[in-house]
């Protein structure tokens, strides 16, 4: 019995990284990301029991977490609403200098073990809160495009947009999602230990 | 040589339409020289990628 107590702590600690980088992308304030994910290991390790086995162990922590950040979203709706544009989203004009390079430190990391993470369920989790930090026409043309698989002729007909301006859209959403991806999940600080 | 921006711009692109042979050779030059910009193309391409693979399994769903 000990054993497997230290092993579901282990296994708990190996996944904070990944809790944390996920609390940080919807919260603020860098305390409260790991208050909550300090709250939901607890909440996890304490309600081990209740844990059936058919879901899978990881997917059943991030159930704890979310629901400790959307009481957290609740309880400062106000607050963390209008700290959260100029905050959380690295805007592209941010990412490159007057020179139109890239600037020191928005520039694209190594990521690490890439290619599978699609099959993985939370890796679409952070996805989706990427797409959702993006301004609503972006994210809709973006989700258009790569989601639905939809051609640019299409959505510019669909929506009224000149070809031009869906592509400017399309690259904003990209650099976007990617600097918010690699924050959220690819990066060094995401990955679990 | 063609801005970084820029050649995320054309990158970016050519994900949804073949750009034209100029253009291609500028981004393909580009990329030989900056290890920053080949990193973000590869990332772009894997979010394509993986973009895809998701919608094709909601479609087996």
């Amino acid at each position: 019995m000990a054993e497997v107590l230290l092993d579901i702590a282990e296994r708990l600690e190996a996944l904070r990284p990944r809790l944390l980088a996920f609390a940080r992308l919807q919260l603020v304030d860098e305390s409260l990301a790991e208050d909550r994910v300090q709250d939901a290991l607890l909440a996890a390790y304490e309600a081990r029991e209740n844990f059936s086995g058919g879901s899978k162990f990881e997917t059943w922590v991030f159930a704890i977490l979310k629901n400790k950040i959307i009481d957290e979203i609740r309880r400062r709706q106000r607050e963390l609403t209008t700290q959260f544009d100029a905050d959380q989203v690295v805007e592209v004009d941010a990412m490159f200098d007057e020179r139109a390079h890239w600037v020191s430190g928005k520039q694209p990391e190594h990521w690490v073990q890439p290619e599978s993470s699609y099959l993985n369920e939370q890796f679409w989790l952070v996805f989706d809160v990427c797409v959702f930090h993006l301004p609503e026409g972006t994210a809709r043309v973006f989700t258009m495009r790569e989601l639905l698989g939809v051609e640019t002729k299409e959505i510019c007909d669909s929506l009224g947009l000149s070809q031009q301006n869906v592509w400017v859209m399309l690259h904003r959403a990209r650099l976007k999602i990617r600097g918010c991806l690699e924050r959220g999940w690819f990066g060094r600080e995401a990955l679990p230990k | 040589m063609m801005s970084c921006l820029r050649a995320t711009e054309r990158m970016s692109q050519s994900l949804d339409q073949k750009l034209p042979l100029t253009e291609r050779v500028q981004l393909k030059l580009h990329l030989l020289m900056c290890k920053r910009c080949e990193r973000c193309q590869q990332q772009m391409e894997l979010l394509h990628r993986v973009c895809r693979k998701r919608s094709d399994q909601s479609a087996d769903n």
